[in-house]
């Protein structure tokens, strides 16, 4: 019978047998003239070209697009006038009231976005933190609830706001539940704080589940003896989580912030259909003032969106190079203890 | 080697034949407001089955698509043959000049001339296309909402302050979230803004400075708002020039009055039904008159199109008299033929008595039309002008800044507009 098998188990392992043989030959004579650099080169090659088309390519077009005025599509129509873009969106009498500005509304949505990023950051990797820990205890349903608080980012961010649109609009579930138990409604999104935190909100929801899981991950890979011992010293719950739980979790804590930081600062669609930037520019972000000047309005202007694009782009790349650093100091830092 | 150039070929005319279009393709991209796409498909099935040499494709789109998209396929030199599209002027430079390809140029010129200009670069003489209907904002009442409250209709000539009174009359007996609401547009308040003696465009041809005229209505419609007349979602919650209509309020019996246009005659017909009973109103007074904007929706050629000839083919059996006037009254929309409204033999395909006396309604407003606003259609500047209105008022009733400096940044955004244009 065994036998048997190991003939069966050659038989079909026999094609790719073949194929990897077929595949080796050639590669052993590429590495031996090209050299182990040469063969490095060799399989970077193909990633390389896609990330140069796709990413590389489009980013330097868009650094050029910001040098250019007109309301052209294509570079070769459209007039070179340097730095001319950034200048105009950089232009304030005033640094701290938008409304000096020359484009003022690029200052609201830039200081919107930062409002936004602040907030919802501190509010997310909170709640996160909360979810995965209860989420890590033996409780009834585990499972079930950790579904539950996955499911809302398997929706795509136009369902989420139009499902918390319905809620909070003027005639939608949250009034109507208000009027039942006797209480004045309210149109929340025609309120500025309100829709401001709704937006935040709503963001939150979105995506919590998914940060829960990454810390819910590095929850399960601390060792049990730790809080075994500290459970024997009679260690207040409180200590454990400061001198176990946080220490032990900062990795996933730091990929959790960095994550939740690109995604605030790139917020757009969720919002959009929620509040469509209003009331008036109070939940206008950064990207919706690139769409809407790039793309919504009848009279586009590229030239503009491409160098207000860049600027957020710089802010994402200081943000990258943040916790670059944060966390070689901290990989460090580990290494010495 | 000869193996491998003839697979190459044959992937090569593969991916041509799936990815361009064939000789005797009409692509048309149309949006709908009411029911204009079912008549549409009718008359080309019928155009299809007389003309099997061309193959003419609708694809019907949403109205932000045709806003949005359209405009950057045409810059890349792409896009459907031929397009229903509102923004006639500003874009104009990407229409095909259908003279050569059109059997009778002198009954296009007869019957569609007036319009031409709307949709064509200044100075240019060429024939684009042809509206598909003309339109007339103007207002909507809710009568049965007017009737409950005991509130009677203002008469022909009553100013904007009554019919914003009346309507908050009706609101306060009804109970409703707010009186009466205009469409998130540029376009919509111009009209209005014309009855208070606006002028939008300088002697050069170029845009004016914010006038009193303008400030009147402005300031009448952010005081509304603020006082909860005027219906505040329909403005304050979005941002930048982004369109919304308050179509939906009115259908639900939200408004007690809807300032929007007659292009919304089959839509309210076809959604309110039997539900309530509604009028139209023409538009309300200001000091200078009682106008309303004309406007509309024009079917162009587009310039770069692989087959113009089927173009003008489809073209010319789109603007034939019965065609036209078959697609006018399944519709329910104004015609733009002049031939047409000179027989005024119209029979709209409807029972309603609402959506004749609608109709009636509109070609009386017609008459209404000041100065000031006729020019706008065709003028190039409106379509920046409308879309800083829109931005800065609505910063303005969300409390963001107060309407002096509202005045000076509609100001400085057209003129922002105008330079980059160049």
């Amino acid at each position: 019978m065994a036998e048997v098998m190991r003939k069966a188990g050659a038989m079909l392992t026999a094609p790719f047998a073949w194929a990897a043989a077929a595949i080796d030959r050639p590669l052993r004579a590429l590495q031996n003239a090209a050299g182990t650099n040469g063969m490095a080169a060799f399989f970077l090659a193909p990633n390389m070209l896609i990330f140069g088309l796709f990413v590389l390519l489009p980013l330097v077009i868009n650094i050029a697009y910001s040098t250019t005025a007109g309301t052209a599509l294509f570079l070769p129509d459209r007039t070179f006038v340097g730095a001319e873009q950034y200048q105009r969106l950089l232009t304030c009498t005033d640094y701290t009231d938008p409304k000096s500005c020359l484009e003022d509304q690029f200052w609201i949505a830039l200081r919107n976005t930062a409002l936004f990023v602040v907030l919802q950051v501190s509010l997310m990797t909170v709640v996160a933190m909360v979810t995965a820990l209860i989420l890590n205890r033996e409780i009834m349903g585990r499972s079930f609830w950790r579904a539950v608080f996955f499911f809302p980012v398997l929706l795509s961010p136009v369902v989420v706001g139009l499902i918390w649109r319905w809620i909070l609009q003027r005639d939608g579930l949250l009034n109507a539940a208000l009027l039942q138990v006797g209480l004045e409604p309210h149109v929340w999104l025609t309120d500025r704080f309100w829709a401001f935190a709704a937006a935040v909100g709503v963001s939150v929801w979105a995506h919590v589940g998914f940060y829960a899981l990454i810390l819910l991950a590095g929850l399960q890979a601390i060792p049990k003896d730790l809080y075994e011992a500290a459970e024997m010293d009679g260690t207040r719950p409180g200590r454990v989580f400061w001198r176990i739980t946080l220490p032990l979790l900062m990795p996933n804590l730091l990929v959790v912030i960095v994550l939740a930081l690109i995604r605030a600062v790139q917020i757009f669609d969720e919002v959009f259909v929620l509040t469509g930037g209003g009331p008036g520019t109070s939940t206008l972000f950064l990207t919706q003032y690139i769409y809407e000047i790039g793309f919504a309005s009848l009279l586009k202007n590229p030239g503009l969106a491409s160098a207000a694009s860049i600027l957020m782009g710089s802010v994402l790349v200081v943000l990258t190079l943040i916790q670059l650093a944060v966390a070689r100091r901290n990989e460090a830092k580990g290494r010495r203890e | 080697m000869k193996r491998v150039n003839s697979i190459l070929a044959a992937v090569a005319f593969g991916l041509a034949a799936t990815t361009a279009a064939s000789a005797g393709d009409v692509r048309i991209m149309w949006y709908s407001d009411g029911v204009e796409g079912a008549v549409v498909k009718d008359l080309l099935a019928r155009f299809s089955k007389d003309n099997p040499d061309v193959n003419v494709i609708l694809d019907e789109v949403a109205y932000k698509v045709v806003q949005e998209q359209l405009p950057i396929q045409l810059e890349a030199g792409q896009g459907p043959d031929i397009a229903r599209v509102t923004n006639l002027k500003t874009i104009a430079q990407h229409w095909l000049d259908l003279t050569p390809h059109i059997k009778d140029p002198a009954y296009w010129q007869a019957n569609y001339g007036n319009e031409f200009d709307w949709m064509r670069p200044d100075g240019s003489k060429a024939i684009t296309g042809f509206m598909t209907q003309i339109t007339l904002t103007g207002g909507f009442a809710n009568k049965t909402l007017f009737e409950q409250a005991g509130v009677p209709l203002p008469g022909p000539k009553a100013t904007w302050d009554e019919w914003v009174e009346a309507a908050a009359k009706v609101q306060k007996s009804q109970k409703l979230p707010a009186a009466f609401a205009i469409d998130r547009s540029g376009h919509r308040i111009s009209g209005p803004a014309v009855s208070y003696g606006a002028n939008y465009i300088a002697a050069d041809g170029k845009p004016a400075p914010v006038d009193a005229g303008l400030k009147a209505f402005a300031e009448r419609l952010v005081k509304w708002t603020a006082e909860g007349k005027h219906m505040k979602e329909v403005w304050v919650s979005a941002a930048g020039s982004t369109y919304r209509a308050a179509a939906e309020d009115f259908i639900n019996a939200q408004i007690a009055y809807y300032y929007s246009g007659s292009w919304q005659i089959a839509n309210l017909q076809t959604k309110i039904g039997n539900n309530f009973d509604w009028v139209a109103t023409g538009s309300p007074c200001g000091t200078a008159g009682c106008s309303g904007l004309a406007g509309g929706a024009a079917l162009v050629g587009i310039k770069y199109t692989k087959n113009p000839k089927d173009v003008g083919r489809v073209m010319d059996y789109l603007a034939r008299e019965d065609v036209y006037k078959e697609f006018i009254e399944r519709t329910l929309f104004l015609p733009a033929h002049r031939g047409l409204i000179a027989k005024g033999n119209l029979d709209f395909k409807t029972d309603s008595a609402a959506v004749k006396a609608a109709l009636q309604k509109y070609v009386q407003a017609s008459q209404d039309i000041l100065p000031a606003a006729g020019a706008l259609p065709a003028w190039k500047w409106a379509t920046p002008y409308y879309g800083a209105l829109v931005n800065r008022i609505s910063q303005v009733m969300a409390g963001e800044m107060k309407l002096d400096e509202a005045w000076a940044r509609i100001d400085k955004d057209i003129a922002d507009q105008v330079a980059q244009a160049k």
